[in-house]
């Protein structure tokens, strides 16, 4: 796939990917818990219904960071699966993030602040582990290319196992699952009502719901560059496989405090990503 | 020639002048017009010399030699003159200050290296410092007229010295120039002392004693620095096995012959760029007055040191002594982005930020390659420009609200719109894509990561602080308390738009036009440095000018087209009073509500990150010499 048409495709198909993963979670998770769960077309529905609704504010600001938040999230999964520079979709997820925070920021409210605050605290969790990932990556691969990172044959699992598995770790932050759902959470019943989204209704939650299937995917586009060297068919299937291990753990774990969160996650990126990194670095460098 | 004797000269003239006028309606038409004239001859200069090589300027200057010296001895006189002052543990300033001076005297009279035919020079780097001096400095200057005038009717009990405080901001900026177009070692530590002189005057402007100890401590920590400085031009002149001060023929010796002073010169360029374990001196600076803050911080003194340190990274490239100043910096970058998180007063965090971006400019010369040397570069520009600005802002916005506190600038978005564009779009130019800093940012990760792993995950970790603390500060900005009015008085002047208007549209400008700084300043140095250039980034420029142009069309575009949203009160858990600025709670009573961010104060503190970072950065430093002697 060159550059455009993959982004291209990115920008048609991923919404589609996204919603029907986000109707199978909630089928999976639901079968965990003795239910039977939505039809799996259910947020496809919600968002037809969301769309549907008058459009309500606290203030107007709120439209316009909700939607630079789609835009910038479009953006940087443009950049993933265009074959782009790793470094820059992360940091263009980056931007797309703010603008959510800021959403959550410009109503003043006590529980979106506290989602704000929490989202960014978050950020701050996982970035190290992100970062030291696509380094990992160029370190083995010789490129940040994503293109060039797909074409690497050896395997980038092998050379990096430790990296894959603070990965995963972070991921559970990115995809908002428990135990790190802190700053906003799909499950009903908890301290800070819906966080990040609290004020945010109607349309505008529509295009937060579809910005976070953009993001999904764009996610787990990382995921597949770590099994890319098996193909296409295998690598798309270890992938969801994550993606069901991820609600696995979104199922058995409860929340826990942003403390432990930030704590943790920066010990996994030392641990994992840092020594993985390293070890890479000065056992195989230059004979990649 | 005649170009930087004029950048040298004219500001000192333009001092002397101000020096002199008690007049405010004079003094702010010299002020203007030599800001005017400073930034014109600086873009000038730029205009002769960009893209060309280096050039080098002949000087018979037997005698200017002996002028500067008899410089050296006038500050330092003038120096322990102030040294009454000192209380305490101060006492070993004028001791360093004397031993110093001996040490200048003892290398410059009885040494004899070979004369430098040519003092000063300019190339591609010294240029860019001449355009940041010129044009970022002149700003802040302008600024400071109408700055002045309020912070004296805010404040009585602080007598009025806008004389001589208009005299040292001039003397400054001369200083500046000096020290970015020197050739000759000796010349340059002359302007160096100057530079210090200003911020110790600068920094004890208001005579309260806070000020008076945060400038002593300036002072000291800056002397400490200035005794290296001072030794290597002791062993350049004596001891080295080609006796020379030539800078630029130094830094092409390589780290055989070159890298005792350089590192001795860039520890005094580490002490002045507020690197650990000096870095506690910036942040007292933060008593002065805010345009001195903003000159300190984005064109002047901490620039003079990251300017020396990254003219001689190709010394540094692949040493162990290399290694050592690039942890010093990565190190403070990671530590004084903890610290930021941890304030809300606006100042203090602009001035942690300031101390972490520098810590990244003297991790890219520690690490020494072309890419690396071509990130720190763009870091000194995008930082000059964005953090000029938001001190700026920061400064008006105190005059306007009363308060310098983060909390304070809540509904600044509604209150005070113009202000609230401004400092986003420092902010943006801080940490966010496709902005400048992170385009230098980037580079680092990428330098760091080919040459040494372990930076890049310093830089890793340093950088997501980095969001949280900005994120949070812009979140304060924008978010809006429902019945948030439009403030009506308290309006800015000309001199405060002008200088506020243009460092936001260069903020911008700098990150649009990045790819010509490069090819046209930039790269022609690296290529003579190191042969090679810097590729700049082919298709991602594309993406991040479009990234840049979604920044500007997305919010002009709702700007016209604002919606129709119905407005709604937000959700409080209990009925809201009135809008929702209050809600009633359980008991019946009306509670007020009020949020604040988080500092995550018990999560970790600024004094124990400091601290524990001067105590690493004090070991890194002995190892560094250490290295040096075996």
């Amino acid at each position: 796939m060159s550059g455009p048409v993959g982004a291209l495709i990115y920008v048609l198909l991923a919404p589609l990917v996204g919603g029907m993963l986000g109707g199978i979670d909630r089928i999976v998770s639901a079968r965990m818990q003795s239910r039977m769960g939505p039809p799996v077309l259910q947020p496809f529905y919600d968002v037809l219904k969301l769309l549907g609704k008058r459009p309500t504010v606290v203030n107007h600001f709120q439209n316009f960071y909700v939607t630079c938040f789609l835009v910038f999230i479009i953006v940087t999964g443009a950049i993933f699966f265009g074959g782009g520079d790793i470094l820059l979709a992360i940091f263009a997820l980056t931007v797309g993030a703010i603008f959510l925070v800021l959403a959550a920021y410009a109503p003043n409210s006590p529980y979106s602040n506290i989602g704000a605050e929490r989202e960014l605290l978050q950020m701050m969790a996982y970035e190290p582990m992100l970062l030291i990932t696509a380094m990992g990556m160029y370190v083995v691969a010789g490129s940040f290319n994503v293109r060039d990172i797909v074409r690497f044959r050896e395997g980038l699992l092998g050379y990096l196992p430790a990296i894959f598995l603070g990965f995963l770790f972070v991921l559970t932050i990115k995809l908002r699952k428990s135990p790190f759902d802190l700053s906003m959470s799909h499950h009903a019943h908890q301290e800070l009502v819906k966080g990040l989204t609290t004020e945010l209704s109607g349309p505008s939650l529509a295009v937060v719901e579809v910005a976070h299937w953009y993001e999904n995917v764009f996610l787990l586009g990382f995921v597949y560059l770590f099994f890319a060297w098996l193909g296409p068919v295998i690598a798309v299937a270890a992938t969801f496989a994550v993606y069901l291990f991820e609600m696995l753990i979104d199922n058995v774990y409860a929340r826990l405090t942003w403390k432990f969160t930030v704590r943790v996650s920066w010990l996994a990126a030392g641990l994992l990503g840092g020594v993985n990194l390293l070890l890479v670095f000065y056992m195989f460098r230059g004979r990649l | 020639m005649h170009t930087i004797g004029f950048l040298v000269l004219f500001p000192l003239i333009a001092a002397l002048v101000l020096a002199f006028m008690g007049n405010q309606v004079l003094r702010t038409v010299v002020v203007r017009v030599s800001a005017v004239l400073i930034a014109v001859a600086s873009v000038w200069l730029a205009w002769r010399h960009l893209g060309g090589p280096a050039a080098f300027f002949a000087l018979e200057c037997h005698l200017l030699d002996r002028a500067l010296l008899a410089g050296d001895v006038v500050i330092a006189a003038f120096l322990l003159y102030r040294c009454r002052g000192i209380v305490g543990k101060e006492a070993y300033i004028p001791v360093l200050i004397v031993v110093q001076l001996a040490v200048t005297a003892f290398a410059e009279l009885g040494g004899h290296p070979a004369p430098v035919k040519a003092p000063l020079y300019v190339d591609g780097f010294s240029v860019i410092m001449g355009l940041i001096i010129g044009i970022v400095g002149s700003l802040i200057c302008v600024y400071a007229l109408a700055y002045m005038r309020d912070y004296h009717e805010h404040h009585d009990d602080i007598a009025d010295h806008r004389r001589s405080f208009f005299f040292t901001l001039f003397l400054f900026l001369s200083g500046m120039f000096g020290v970015v177009f020197s050739n000759n070692l000796a010349w340059m530590f002359f302007f160096w002392e100057v530079t210090t002189l200003c911020s110790f005057l600068l920094i004890g402007y208001s005579r309260s004693e806070e000020a008076v100890r945060n400038a002593f401590l300036a002072l000291g920590m800056n002397t400490v620095g200035s005794l290296g400085f001072a030794v290597a031009i002791l062993y350049q002149s004596r001891f080295a096995a080609a006796p020379s001060l030539d800078l630029n023929g130094l830094v092409a010796l390589g780290p055989a012959a070159a890298l005792v002073p350089a590192v001795l010169i860039s520890f005094a360029g580490m002490a002045k760029s507020a690197q650990l374990p000096f870095s506690s001196w910036l942040l007292g600076a933060m008593v002065a007055p805010t345009p001195v803050s903003a000159l300190l911080h984005s064109s002047t003194m901490v620039k003079a040191g990251v300017f020396v340190v990254v003219k001689f990274a190709p010394v540094f490239r692949g040493t162990t002594v290399g290694l050592g100043v690039a942890m010093i910096g990565g190190l403070t970058f990671l530590m004084a982005s903890l610290a930021a998180v941890t304030q809300s007063n606006a100042k203090r965090v602009l001035a942690y930020s300031t101390v972490a971006n520098l810590g990244l400019v003297v991790a890219c010369a520690g690490v020494g390659t072309a890419e690396a040397v071509w990130a720190a570069i763009l870091l000194v520009i995008f930082h000059a420009v964005a953090k000029g600005l938001l001190f700026l802002s920061v400064g008006s916005i105190e005059h306007r609200i009363g308060s310098r506190d983060i909390e304070d600038m809540e509904g600044l978005i509604v209150t005070r719109r113009g202000l609230a564009l401004v400092v986003v779009i420092g902010i943006c130019g801080m940490f966010l894509a496709p902005f400048g800093m992170l385009i230098s940012k980037w580079t680092c990760l990428k330098a760091f990561v080919d040459a040494t792993p372990v930076l890049a995950i310093l830089l890793a970790y340093g950088s997501a602080p980095t969001i949280f603390f900005w994120s949070k500060w812009m979140g304060k900005v924008v978010s809006v308390p429902s019945g948030s009015q439009r403030s009506a008085g308290g309006a800015l002047s000309g001199d405060e738009w002008a200088a506020l208007g243009v460092l936001a549209t260069v903020t911008v400008l700098t990150t649009a036009l990045f790819p010509v700084i490069s090819s046209s300043a930039i790269d022609p140095y690296l290529r003579s440095l190191f042969g090679q250039g810097v590729s700049v980034y082919g298709a991602n420029v594309a993406i991040m000018l479009v990234m840049l142009g979604l920044l500007v069309l997305i919010p002009v575009a709702f700007l016209f087209h604002p919606g129709k949203s119905a407005l709604t009160t937000s959700y409080l858990s209990g009925a809201n009073v009135g809008l929702s600025t209050a809600f009633t709670d359980s008991m019946r009573r009306p509670q007020v509500v009020s949020l604040r961010n988080y500092y995550l104060a018990g999560f970790f503190s600024e004094a124990a990150i400091m601290k524990w970072g001067a105590i690493i950065a004090f070991a890194l430093i002995l190892g560094s010499f250490a290295g040096l002697v075996l």
